[in-house]
This record gives structure tokens, C-alpha cells and sequence, in this order.
């Protein structure tokens, strides 16, 4: 191999800086995000957890287009507490803390979903809230 | 050399025959399945074109919401029209701009010669000529608007004839805007949550870039109120609204009995909003 002396290192240097982010910190994922259980002491969600976890992004927008498209507006019944479908109407209603329940994984995740550039936070519905 | 020069000659002559008589060879073989095709196609033109001949509307199907608003009423309480502007800014979370550019309307304040363009408005009647006609989306049954936008963001509902709106898959071309006869639509050339009086907390706001219009309030029919500009003029009959395929709707009982007229028919929208003058 010509060159040996320069493109051995090389490599190295280069498989170091590429696995940057891993070995800096320690090779561990960091702390896990640990979202907040419902304030209001609800138990149980629509779904069952599991399925909340991985699939929650699938089942609003299911629900979306029942709601828009399909006209099927019926209301989802947990617990005999009755829940229109919504990310508004239904999610936050037991989930009141957006930033300690929805941004605790996604920032952790990076992803950054943009319910929230129409969605109103409850805290951000109860700034300038309508009362009637 | 001479050898394989006709060896390549037949080859090629073959390839082109081969080539040029394919498509013969697989009409013939497909032709009694096209040819039903063919017939069936036929058929359905001559059902249509009778129809058109005879000027025969389709039978009207399943539920088609529409509106009628008594101007009367109106030009005797003016404020009947502010309540009802003002119930849907609240119940839509619908910002209000001081600039008439990025202004957002659902429901809305016009005179008569912009509502009515093609009716004349030489010696009109005192009491027309200063009211403020309501003005919102006509919920057509044909709607241009649908037609025109190339994500389906915006589509007839089939259940209840409302032209709803996906503000998720609006993509803000405003093709609907420029289709939309009737001027219903608008866009939101700024964030509006800064514009935004109060908050109604079971309805989204929008964000900028995306187009918005009257939804016949889907939202509160589902909870079985009324939309929120009628419920605003309760008990003075100056909206009315309903199903339009129901004759024994309160809408229907309206139109039998009143003369009404839609914005611009001509151009055959079918709207579903109707005014009595």
C-alpha cells in the first residue's frame, strides 16, 4: 500500500470524528425522557400505552381525517369520561402540560412536529381565553 | 462479409415487421373487450346528453346544508349582523387585522352591487342601497374552488354538502382563491395568533400560509348546536338554516313560501346560501 503512513491515520481521524457525537457522550443515549403523567390523575388513555407510544402520530391522523373528511365526529369514551377527537378536545384535556408531555420526548428524539403552529397549548388557549 | 450482411438484413426486417404489426395483433386479440368497453362509454354519453336535453336536474341526494338570510331582518336590526360576525370571530379564533390585505373573513359586511354584481343596482331602494348585505362561503354544491386545489386541502363533504376545509394540507397556492367566484376565501399573509382576541381553546388557530374560509361550523353541528352566527341572530328568523334535500326542513319552508335569490347562479355553483332582498 502506498502512502500507508498517511491514510491509516487518516481513517482513524476520520471514523473518530464521524462517531463524534457517540463516544462523547460515553456511549450512552442519555438521559431518558420521562413524560409527565396526566396532573389530573387519569389512568388510562384511549390506547393502550404501548401503542400510544409508538403510534400516536398514526392514530391523530386517523383522527384528523374522521373528523375533517369523514364527518365521524363520534366521541371517544374512556372511563365514562367522553372525549371528542382531537389533539385539543381530547389529548390535552388529560395531558394539560405540553412542554412537560409532548416536548419531553420529542426534543429528546429531535423531532420538532408542527401540531403546535395552529394548536393551541393550554397555556397559550388560557392567556387570552374566551369567556363567555 | 457478404453472408453476414443478409443475416442482419433479415433480422432487421423481421424486428420491423414484428414492430409495426404488434399493436394490429393485440387490437385483434383484445377486441371483443374493448369493443364492450366501447359500447358501454357510449351508452353513458346518451344517458347523460338526454339528460342535459332535457334539462332534468339530478335527483338530489343525501344531505346538502345551505342558509337563507332574511336582509329584511337584517335592515331592520343592523347589529343582528355585527352579533353574528362577532359570534363566528370568537367561535373560529379568527384574527382581526387592521390592514385590509391580510384581512380574514368568514363572515362579512358587503353592499349590495359588490354581493349582487349581476343585478342592477340603478334606482335601487333606499333601505338596499345602505345596508350591509351578510356575505360568506356559499357552500356550493358544484364548488370551483375544490376543483381548483391540487391537494384536496379543501373538498365537499359527502355526508352534508359543507365545503370543508384540511387546513393540515393547505398548502397556500390560493388556486382557490383565484377559482372562488365570491371572493369567501382568505389567506394568511402573517401569523395570525398576535391578531387573535381571545382564544377559543376547542378550535385551532391557523398559521401563516394557509388559506381559510367558512366551515358552516362542522365543528358545532357535530355537537348539535347551530352555526354560530344563526345561534347569534336566535328568534328574529334572519338566518335560517338547514337541510336543503329535506322538504320538510324549516329551510325548506322558507324557500316555498319566500322569493329568493344566490349570488351570481349563472355561473352554476349551485350555491347553497340564499338572500331574501
Amino acid at each position: 500500500m502506498y502512502n500507508k503512513g498517511t491514510i491509516i491515520p487518516g481513517l482513524i481521524i476520520f471514523v473518530l470524528f464521524v462517531t463524534f457525537p457517540i463516544w462523547f457522550n460515553g456511549l450512552k443515549a442519555g438521559t431518558l425522557p420521562k413524560p409527565e403523567l396526566p396532573p389530573g390523575g387519569e389512568k388510562k388513555c384511549v390506547m393502550p400505552v404501548e401503542y400510544m407510544r409508538a403510534n400516536h402520530m398514526q392514530l391523530l391522523n386517523e383522527w384528523r381525517d374522521n373528523v375533517l373528511r369523514d364527518d365521524n365526529r363520534t366521541v371517544v369514551t374512556v372511563e365514562g369520561k367522553k372525549y371528542r377527537k382531537g389533539l385539543q378536545m381530547a389529548c390535552m384535556q388529560c395531558h394539560s402540560n405540553k412542554e412537560k408531555f409532548c416536548d419531553n420526548c420529542h426534543a429528546y428524539t429531535a423531532v420538532k412536529p408542527y401540531c403546535w403552529d395552529c394548536h393551541l397549548t393550554p397555556k397559550e388557549a388560557a392567556l387570552k381565553e374566551e369567556t363567555h | 462479409m457478404d453472408k453476414q450482411r443478409r443475416k442482419f438484413l433479415k433480422i432487421a426486417g423481421a424486428t420491423a415487421l414484428a414492430g409495426i404489426g404488434a399493436p394490429a395483433l393485440v387490437r385483434l386479440t383484445s377486441s371483443t373487450a374493448l369493443a364492450s368497453e366501447h359500447g358501454a362509454a357510449v351508452e353513458g354519453h346518451a344517458a347523460e346528453a338526454a339528460a342535459h336535453g332535457a334539462h332534468v336536474e339530478a335527483v338530489p341526494q343525501g344531505v346538502r346544508l345551505g342558509m337563507v338570510i332574511d336582509m329584511r331582518k337584517i335592515t331592520e336590526q343592523p347589529e343582528l349582523l355585527d352579533h353574528a360576525i362577532a359570534a363566528c370571530n370568537n367561535a373560529h379564533n379568527i384574527p382581526q387585522f387592521d390592514n385590509r390585505k391580510s384581512e380574514i373573513k368568514w363572515i362579512w359586511k358587503a353592499p349590495f352591487e359588490n354581493v349582487f354584481p349581476g343585478e342592477s343596482s340603478y334606482h335601487l331602494a333606499k333601505k338596499v342601497e345602505k345596508t350591509d348585505f351578510a356575505v360568506m362561503c356559499n357552500h356550493c354544491d358544484d364548488p370551483p374552488c375544490v376543483r381548483a386545489c391540487p391537494t384536496q386541502a379543501t373538498f365537499k363533504v359527502k355526508e352534508n354538502g359543507i365545503v370543508a376545509m384540511d387546513f393540515h394540507r393547505c398548502i397556500g397556492c390560493r388556486f382557490c382563491m383565484a377559482a372562488c367566484p365570491y371572493g369567501a376565501r382568505s389567506f394568511n399573509w402573517e401569523d395570525p395568533r398576535p391578531y387573535i382576541k381571545k382564544y377559543n381553546k376547542d378550535f385551532p388557530s391557523r398559521m401563516r400560509g394557509v388559506v381559510e374560509k367558512c366551515n358552516f361550523c362542522g365543528e358545532r353541528l357535530a355537537l348539535g348546536q347551530e352555526p354560530a352566527c344563526v345561534e347569534a341572530c336566535k328568534g328574529t328568523g334572519a338566518m335560517v338554516f338547514g337541510d336543503l334535500n329535506d322538504a320538510k326542513s324549516e329551510i325548506r319552508q322558507v324557500l316555498d313560501k319566500e322569493f329568493t335569490i344566490q349570488r351570481n347562479p349563472s355561473l352554476g355553483t349551485k350555491p347553497s346560501v340564499f338572500y331574501i332582498v
